[in-house]
């Protein structure tokens, strides 16, 4: 087994024996990096030397001893998270030369934690997007197939972790875009409650949805990233003012006497065979553990989508009011007067996805149309959230397809949005109700992986890691996995 | 129900220059994913109350007291135009014919 192809747990297991050193981990990540980069366009800004001098420093705090677990584990950023001297560019040509004057929360702590960061990942522009192919830089490959996209909108951090390009990644989610690319690699993606982890110095996109949390090769490293990342933080004032359990405790506690619901809506019409499949035999498996399964209604499930698609580009439009030519990002600098700087600015700035998603929220927001579609989708997300509020009086858990498809080819649906957006209709859910999400592989449709999502009540990530934990162990699906392209 | 004149109208309130044939593929597009928006309509929510953010927290207010904060030299660095310690942008209202 090559070096960098570990967990962060076994990684971190191995530097305090003395197996290994950061130093001699972190090269070994970026000399994979090198040789798989050109194939996969994952990373937007590699942090080599500075990776190298952060591992030097994890190897004198681990022979100290004391170190906390990701201490000298290379990690991942998604570039929509605030990097001090290291430019944050979303993945958009505004802010192609932004360098952030501070650190986002996130970065802050997991540096204190002595996690080594490689890079900065490849992503759909400001987050907009199912496959990444809106990145306006490149697009980034599948390490399954390289004609496939890996998902989106965190699909540099999933297409990295997958093909062993970091150990473990931050992503954000703001309707799936953490557990929809996890699923399209086959790797674990998890969205902590609404409020969990403070989204300070994360780009935002929709503020009532966004969130931060963790891509990882297990539900282990996941619970160790979010252990790293969570808890209440002063600088957001969405942030929960709680103190997080210890995630990795009771881990192994199994799912006998569980209650796992399955919503007879997420097992619908468009939804391929082999993904419907894949996950009627995890909730067999689940059963064979011990957990019972109960058939539950959402009922307007079918409505998440178009309310996510009023409410997240309603609050876009007035989030990326912000790019316009006069503080910081790209400028027209021959504009004649401020409106045509603030035009012209956004005209070239944006690419063409972003746009739309503006223009769907400034039509919405404006005189005239606020009640028929923004109010009318906060209405209808109040009923979202009461039909999971009415589910988890009767169950612990609830288990869904993660997205209806397994990875789609590149460039298959970028001139259809519609169907682009249907990409994320089983994931917008949880956002829409500010629950944590995880999606865990499945199995193998067509020798591309399927992802299982599961969802718990607001605060329960302890439980949904300890599902996650026994059902990835139930499926060991990585067994007998095909093989992967680099 | 989209027509280009609105298309025109919403971009100019956004503040985002486009060009003729981003304005007729967006036109395009919007109407389509517009039509969807209509199914909202058949649900009756005339009782329900409008659900803005998920987690019941009040507003969060800390003591009105200076704490450290980012030099304008940091806040500026990224600026494309300043002047003197400041933002500048070009004229914000047109020159007068004439004067």
């Amino acid at each position: 087994m090559a070096t960098w192809d570990t967990t962060g747990h076994a990684a971190a297991a191995a530097l305090r024996s003395g197996e290994i050193t950061s130093v001699e981990l972190t090269s070994a990540v970026l000399e994979r990096v090198a040789s798989v980069e050109a194939d996969m366009g994952a990373y937007l800004t590699l942090m080599g030397e500075e990776a190298l001098r952060q591992a030097a420093a994890a190897d004198r705090r681990l022979a100290e001893g004391n170190a906390p677990p990701l201490c000298g584990i290379p990690i991942a950023l998604k570039d929509v998270l605030s990097t001090a001297g290291v430019r944050t560019t979303c993945a958009s040509r505004i802010l192609e030369d932004f360098v952030p004057p501070h650190d986002a929360t996130v970065v802050t702590k997991l540096q204190g934690a002595g996690a080594v960061v490689i890079g900065k990942t490849n992503m759909d522009e400001f987050a907009m997007g199912s496959s990444n192919e809106n990145s306006a830089f490149y697009p980034v490959h599948n390490p399954w197939r390289l004609d496939r996209v890996p998902g989106g909108s965190s699909g540099g951090s999933a297409a990295a972790v997958a093909a062993d390009e970091c150990l473990v990644a931050l992503g954000s989610d703001t309707g799936g875009s953490i557990r929809q690319p996890a699923s399209f690699c086959g790797i674990v993606g998890l969205k902590p409650t609404y409020g969990r982890v403070s989204r300070y110095g994360l780009v935002a996109f929709a503020s009532s949805l966004d969130q931060i949390g963790p891509l990882a090769k297990d539900v282990e490293d996941a619970a160790l990233m979010l252990q790293a990342i969570a808890g209440h933080d002063p600088k957001d004032s969405t942030s929960i003012n709680a103190t997080p359990p210890d995630f990795s405790e009771g881990l192994d506690a199994g799912v006998k006497g569980m209650r796992f619901g399955v919503p007879a809506e997420y097992f619908v019409e468009g939804m391929e065979p082999g993904v419907e499949r894949v996950v009627r035999a995890a909730i067999e498996r689940l059963a064979g553990l011990g957990a019972e399964i109960v058939e539950v209604s959402l009922p307007h499930t079918s409505y998440a989508l178009t309310t996510y698609y009023i409410i997240a580009p309603a609050e876009a439009s007035a989030n990326l009011a912000r790019y316009n030519g006069v503080k910081y990002g790209y400028a027209d600098l021959d504009a004649r007067d401020v409106d045509e700087l603030m035009m012209n600015s956004r005209g070239t700035g944006f690419g063409d996805e972003v746009k739309r998603r503006i223009m769907l929220g400034t039509y919405a927001l404006s005189s005239g149309y606020y009640d028929a579609y923004y109010k009318k989708a906060q209405q209808v997300r109040t009923l979202i959230k009461r039909d999971f509020d009415a589910a988890f009086a009767d169950v612990d858990v609830l288990v869904t397809p993660t997205s209806p498809t397994v990875a789609f080819e590149l460039g298959s649906k970028t001139q259809d949005p519609l169907a682009m957006y249907l990409s994320d209709v089983m994931t917008i859910p949880a956002n829409m109700a500010g629950l944590p999400g995880i999606a865990i592989p499945g199995g193998f449709s067509d020798g591309m992986p399927v992802g299982v999502q599961l969802m718990a009540p607001a605060m329960e990530e302890a439980r949904l890691l300890r599902a996650a934990f026994a059902l990835e162990r139930e499926l060991d699906v990585m067994a007998d996995a095909p093989a992967k392209v680099v | 129900m989209l027509d280009p004149k609105q298309v025109e109208h919403v971009a100019m309130l956004a503040r985002l220059a486009l060009s003729a044939a981003e304005k007729q593929a967006m036109t395009e597009s919007l109407a389509q994913i517009l039509a969807h928006f209509e199914e909202l309509e058949g649900l009756d929510t005339s009782d329900v109350e409008p659900t803005a953010q998920v987690i019941p927290l009040p507003n969060v207010l800390r003591e009105d007291v200076v704490e450290p904060s980012l030099s304008t030299e940091d806040v500026l660095a990224n600026a494309p135009r300043q002047e003197a310690g400041h933002l500048a942008v070009p004229a914000v209202l047109p020159e007068r014919q004439g004067d």
